[in-house]
């Protein structure tokens, strides 16, 4: 807010980058890229890179974290040193810690964890590099890994983010947003039902403009839910094209 | 091991107890779904601290100190305060709280805490500097939990809010000139609702919370600003349960911050 | 080009009139859902999805192929390729052990062939070694396929095995959570794993059995 030098929206209505309001980055996703992982996707969203890969259900240990009537989803969501300006610690931060829980109580929403009692089934989401949306774009990634693993879900998870700049409501913040703007929308969803598994918001809005934040990223997760299905499917359909040849 | 399966079948029971009184469209202590339960606020209630106040909300207790040191600003905002929250649940309040440092739920209550008071702006950061680059002074908020009877989440914010205007900025002892009262702004107040059910209910107690499937905590300030938002657990809500939500806390808060911090 | 079978994702409509749901469909609203990222097969009136991945889910009087991983004074821990450990307990063995003599009998990376005898509500899994053919499997090779590939690796009737067999000589067992076991000469078992490879990454093909004949063919030329 004090930064009154840097311009976010331009004379047109565009963005520092050029996209209207309501234009997502560029997006890529590719599933099941790791050898080792039981599931595994790498996702591309503007400047993130980053990596997600899944483990088990297997038995939890130590035995008294076991639930005895489902499966733990135990997301941890880590941000590797080199993947900020400023080189960044390792090891998890409180903001990875609320971070790791919310990523993991949005994907339990979606995991029939009643299949699996007594296991943990652990989601590693690696930000390679960050560009302001990691968590939603993590746990978009850390859907298509645990579909990749074969894991039973009622839904594929979805993430997007919607805020707020120079008092105009607009869809997927770049870095710049992130850092001058004055809101930030992080939401997640199960596509089908439309149900909401991820909800946070800071900074500075009326009623009205978070509600057209959360349409306007209730709208784009149903374009990114497309390009997941794409995703997953197209694992299965260069595979044959390569067998075939 | 066994004290947790005692647990599980105690909530097995109070689970219909609870469902059963809901879906008559009662909450078991007699409350409706929008209403708090009792609030006291006691301030000053820590001398040594620069602010304290305990909040008792039903029989949760939550105590805030607030203490005020000189510091160094961080380098991007040289001209500018610096607040932090920490939050302890101390085992004092529960038999499931341990010792040690501050597990995830800890740290997602300060964090929440923190983000509502640090995005409505409330301290004035701008009045907080001594030397720009060199010299600010740092606003310590330490959230004690004490009892735990549920809602930890509006019960610590109310705290750290009464606190903080209940905080003289010590000057004199560090020779910087005279004490001076710390410059707030806003008032803002988080209000928290889980769902049970198809049936949605603010200020849930322990019993309450230990069977919600979602929670959501919105904090809002004067005008109608919504300042935070966190949505909690592994259950779901629908837009239009949001949607109301948020229009519910901006209510609901505003009458809080009336009756009680003005 | 090869075709393929039709896949599905979780939370996926699955278009089926007139079909019952069957395994890996969740029914919301009268309407199905896939829970799966899987194969849509349709049998006996029902649709089922069958996974493409994922652990293996043992059931009672599955035949599995596990390794010893850890030894107790009247049990072993066996690793069967689930997400949970299984028990041997000395009472479930052909042989009589004393007390601690456990590992004179079965020691520690042994390979064993065994019957999945109960699985409790909280999928406790007991296994046991107490029938004709359930033994240690000595020597081998050990190859680990996805379980879910595990029926398109046997094939109809037991035909992609008995193919495998033909052309390789060598003796294959196929454990129900995807372990297999292979004996014979280093090329054979090469072989078999190369073909096995091919089953693996193409088992949601149409003509696998054609693809992996000339395979085998081309590979026994050499």
């Amino acid at each position: 807010m004090e930064n009154k030098d840097i311009k976010l929206i331009n004379e047109d209505g565009t963005r520092i980058d050029g996209r209207r309001p309501d234009e997502l980055r560029p997006i890529r996703m590719k599933v099941g890229l790791l050898e080792r992982a039981d599931g595994s996707a790498y996702l591309e969203w503007g400047g993130n890179k980053i990596l997600a890969a899944v483990y088990g259900p297997r038995e939890m240990y130590p035995k008294h974290q076991q639930d005895p009537a489902r499966a733990v989803v135990r997301a941890r969501y880590s941000m590797a040193p080199f993947s900020v300006d400023e080189r960044k610690r390792p090891g998890p931060d409180r903001r990875s810690v609320e971070l790791s829980m919310v990523i993991s109580n949005a994907l339990s929403a979606a995991v029939l964890t009643e299949e699996f009692p007594r296991t943990v089934i652990d989601v590693f989401i690696e930000v390679l590099q960050a560009d302001a949306g990691t968590r939603i774009a993590g746990l978009t990634a850390a859907s298509l890994a645990l579909a990749d693993a074969g894991i039973p879900m009622r839904d594929l998870v979805v993430g997007c983010t919607a805020g707020k700049i120079e008092g105009v409501v607009v869809l997927d913040l770049n870095k710049e947003e992130d850092n001058y703007g004055e809101a930030d929308v992080p939401l997640g969803i199960l596509p089908r039902t439309g149900e909401i598994v991820l909800f946070q918001m800071d900074g500075m809005m009326t009623e009205e403009e978070l509600c057209t934040a959360l349409d306007m990223a209730y709208n784009a997760a149903m374009e990114i839910h497309r390009m997941q299905v794409k995703a997953l499917k197209d694992v299965y359909m260069k595979e044959a094209e390569e067998g075939g040849e | 091991m066994s004290t947790k399966l005692t647990e599980s079948i105690m909530s097995e029971i109070k689970r219909e107890y609870i469902e059963s009184a809901l879906s008559r469209g009662e909450r078991i202590d007699g409350r409706g779904m929008d209403e708090f339960r009792e609030i006291k606020i006691e301030k000053g209630i820590i001398p040594r601290a620069e602010g304290s106040a305990m909040v008792t909300l039903g029989n949760t207790k939550v105590l805030a100190g607030i203490k005020v040191e000189p510091g160094e600003p961080f380098p991007d905002t040289p001209d500018r305060g610096v607040m932090t929250t920490n939050a302890e649940l101390v085992p004092v309040a529960s038999p499931t709280f341990e010792p040690g440092p501050p597990g995830e739920d800890a740290v997602e209550l300060a964090r929440v805490v923190d983000r509502g008071i640090r995005e409505s702006g409330m301290i004035d950061l701008g009045a907080l500097v001594v030397e720009p680059g060199e010299k600010v002074w740092i606003v310590f908020i330490d959230l004690y939990i004490l009892d735990y009877d549920g809602n930890l989440f509006d019960a610590s914010s109310l705290a750290a809010v009464a606190a903080l205007t209940d905080t003289v900025v010590p000057a004199e002892r560090w020779d910087l000139g005279e004490d001076f009262k710390l410059p707030v702004t806003k008032l803002p107040v988080s209000t928290t609702f889980v769902k049970i059910g198809k049936n949605i209910l603010l200020d849930p107690s322990r019993d309450e919370e230990a069977i919600a499937q979602a929670r959501i905590t919105v904090t809002t300030t004067e005008g109608g600003m919504i300042n935070a938002v966190q949505k909690g657990l592994s259950g779901t809500f629908t837009m239009d349960e949001v949607r109301k939500v948020i229009n519910k806390s901006i209510v609901i808060g505003e009458q809080v911050r009336e009756r009680y911090l003005r | 080009m090869v075709k393929v079978r039709e896949i599905v994702v979780p939370g996926e409509l699955i278009d089926a009139p007139g079909l019952k749901p069957g395994r890996g469909v969740e029914v919301v609203g009268g309407k199905m859902y896939s829970l799966y990222l899987g194969i849509k097969t349709t049998r006996g009136g029902y649709v089922n999805v069958v996974p493409l991945k994922g652990k293996y889910m043992p059931r009672r009087g599955d035949k599995v192929i596990g390794k010893i991983v850890d030894i107790g004074p009247n049990y072993w821990v066996v690793d069967i390729n689930a997400p949970y450990f299984a028990p041997l307990h000395v009472n479930d063995v052909p042989w009589k052990v004393e007390f601690g003599d456990t590992p004179r009998y079965l020691g520690l990376g042994d390979t064993i062939l065994a019957k999945v005898s109960n699985i409790s509500e909280v999928k406790q899994i007991w296994i046991t070694l107490k029938e004709p053919g359930l033994r240690r499997l000595e020597g081998g090779h050990i190859f680990t396929l996805s379980p879910t590939k595990v029926p398109r690796a046997i094939g109809k009737g037991g035909s992609m095995i008995s193919m495998l067999k033909e052309y390789t000589g060598c003796r294959i067992y196929v454990g129900q959570n995807g372990v297999v076991w292979i004996d014979g000469s280093p090329e054979g078992i090469m072989l078999v794993v190369k073909a096995l490879r091919l089953i693996e990454k193409e088992a949601h093909t149409l003509g696998l059995t054609e693809r992996v004949k000339e395979l085998l063919e081309g590979e026994s030329k050499r």
